[in-house]
């Protein structure tokens, strides 16, 4: 169909695609970091636990640090390698 | 009563209100009706689609028994909620760009109306709307006794005045201001929520002598509390993990959620929109679920886990402080209700009325059903929520992963899978349905985890195999 076709060859789907694999990047690798820290560090006997802040490092690090990790990189994704393309069709006639 | 807790919590509704109303004058001057009522004309700024993406997201689920199952097991269950992050970059970075073009090339003002478009099949549009008004509409039901329920514990009303109170304060700007009201009363709840629980945790941390002496309360009493294995050492790593999938990734296949991911108003929106979720829905859990941990060596033995948040801001701030604090999990399930409420009422309208009923509907006519079709949808729910039925109740406990595992790969392969078609479409609802109810009921946790899991990895089966097998068929169409 024609839509297809102008889907195939449309400049901003390839900027969405790679900015939808981005995403799933950026997804496995807080997978990593919070399931790495929380049973890496947080296996062991309770009583060997070591802190920061008060608070158990296995937490700290990955439900804390993690959390501040993923918004410093999102924000970094965004600002260098998120695109601006415009949404409507303006340019385009071959639509409708 | 305790009216130093009651007055902020009334001067809450009243602002909200008056926000419907502000917004109700946008739909009256919009041209498109449709476009303005079920989607706030596309038009939503970074921040508040952010916000509205948090708030519809945050309900009374998690700012209820969230804190109260994070009480009861300790640190685990704050690790557990963390997957939720995700959810703030993941669904905006997936839907993204790709479906803010296509739905405006579309001209889709719901979700079914993308899957109409993309997969042109009538069954397609049929089962996902009877999924959305079955699934939405218990869920809804759900949250308007949690917010009736939670009324009546802090002003000591009646169930059923307090019910009241709930549905006029909801139902009133969502009939006239449409999804314009929802989102910007959405960002002030957020917003309330965001202090709400920041003050609340820094007012448990200093009732409770500190991070460190909390700490070693908690590891005093049961030092599973402070592992990340729960309470009684049962949370193991697969079955925590895969809430990865039901409460992170799978949340971009909830209509309420990609719903929001349409209506925005250009790139910078979207960016803005995924850096303020991110930190917000971040923020947010985190406080929320440490505050319920933290409640538990200052007010141990509290049975109902739901009344932990209720029962500690009490106790730990000042009377007229605790009031503020406690309009945060109202916020938070009138915010989830509202959504619900315009886009089931979406659904009946566009998606069944429009399409299939009387395609020649006027202008006009569109408004006054919209309106209509809203509000006899509040009485009913309320009326549902004076007596709920035991079905509504069990449709409510499959809800979420059951739209999660019907809407998925259409969703996503419809976006980026050219030979996904409508056949796999419907294989993929159905299956992704019906395994997920068989698993929840006979063989709850396959392999460790939530079953939603295997639900989504069988509906992900179903879709590409149906479509490539289906393919023939449909290169012919072309």
């Amino acid at each position: 169909m024609k839509k297809e076709d102008t889907d195939k060859n449309d400049y901003r789907f390839k900027i969405a695609n790679r900015e939808a694999l981005i995403g799933v990047g950026l997804v496995i690798f807080n997978f990593i970091w919070w399931f790495g820290f929380a049973y890496g560090l947080g296996g062991q006997d309770p009583s060997n636990y070591s802190y920061t802040f008060g608070l158990p490092n296995w937490f700290f690090y990955s439900c804390v640090v993690g959390f501040i990790v993923m918004v410093v990189l999102v924000i970094i994704a965004v600002k260098y390698f998120f695109v601006d393309v415009p949404f409507d069709d303006d340019e385009e006639n071959e639509d409708k | 009563m305790n009216w130093q807790v009651i007055l902020p919590l009334l001067l809450f509704l009243v602002i909200v209100f008056i926000v419907g109303v502000w917004a109700a004058r946008h739909v009256k001057s919009s041209d498109s009706f449709l476009q303005e009522y079920f989607l706030g004309g596309r038009s939503l700024g970074g921040f508040v689609l952010a916000m509205t993406l948090v708030s519809t997201y945050g309900s009374a689920s998690s700012f209820l028994s969230g804190p109260g199952a994070a009480y009861n097991q300790g640190l685990g269950w704050v690790l557990l909620s963390m997957s939720q992050v995700v959810t703030g970059y993941f669904v905006l970075m997936i839907l993204g760009k790709k479906f803010a073009i296509i739905t405006r090339k579309y001209n889709a003002v719901t979700i079914v109306d993308f899957l109409k478009d993309r997969y042109q099949s009538k069954w397609v549009v049929l089962i996902s709307a009877i999924s959305i008004i079955i699934f939405l509409f218990s869920a809804m039901s759900a949250q308007w006794i949690g917010g009736g329920r939670l009324i009546q514990s802090l002003t000591g009303l009646p169930y059923i005045t307090a019910l009241f109170i709930f549905t006029a304060s909801v139902l009133i700007y969502v009939i006239i201001g449409g999804f314009r009201a929802v989102a910007i009363t959405d960002t002030i709840q957020g917003s309330v929520m965001f202090i709400g629980t920041l003050i609340l945790l820094v007012g448990v941390i200093i009732a409770g002598g500190g991070i460190p002496a909390i700490i070693s309360d908690l590891a005093a009493e049961n030092p599973n509390l402070i592992t990340p294995f729960g309470a009684n050492a049962d949370l193991t790593p697969q079955y925590v993990s895969s809430f990865w999938v039901l409460v992170g990734v799978g949340v971009v296949a909830l209509p309420q959620i990609a719903v929001r991911a349409m209506s925005y108003k250009n790139s910078k929106s979207l960016h803005r929109g995924i850096v303020i979720s991110t930190v917000v829905v971040g923020f947010i859990m985190l406080n929320m679920h440490l505050i319920g941990v933290f409640a538990r060596p200052i007010l141990p033995g509290i049975e109902v886990g739901d009344t932990v948040m209720p029962l500690i801001s009490m106790e730990v701030l000042p009377p007229w402080l605790a009031g503020i604090v406690l309009a945060a999990p109202m916020a938070a399930i009138m915010s989830t209700v509202n959504a619900l409420l315009i886009l089931v009422s979406s659904t009946v309208v566009k998606d069944v009325y429009i399409n299939y009923i009387n395609p020649k509907v006027s202008e006009s006519g569109i408004r006054r059903l919209s309106m209509g079709v809203t509000t006899v949808l509040g009485i009913i729910v309320v009326l549902m929520s004076l007596h709920p039925p035991d079905l509504i109740i069990w449709l409510n406990l499959f809800s979420m992963g059951g739209l999660e595992a019907a809407f998925i790969w259409p969703i996503i392969g419809g976006l980026y899978w050219r030979k996904g078609n409508k056949y796999g479409a419907m294989s993929s609802s159905i299956v992704g349905i019906v395994f997920y109810i068989i698993f929840e009921t006979y063989y709850p946790q396959p392999f460790g985890m939530h079953s939603v899991v295997s639900s989504i990895l069988l509906a992900l089966i179903a879709y590409v195999s149906v479509s490539l097998i289906t393919q023939k068929q449909n290169s012919s169409f072309n």
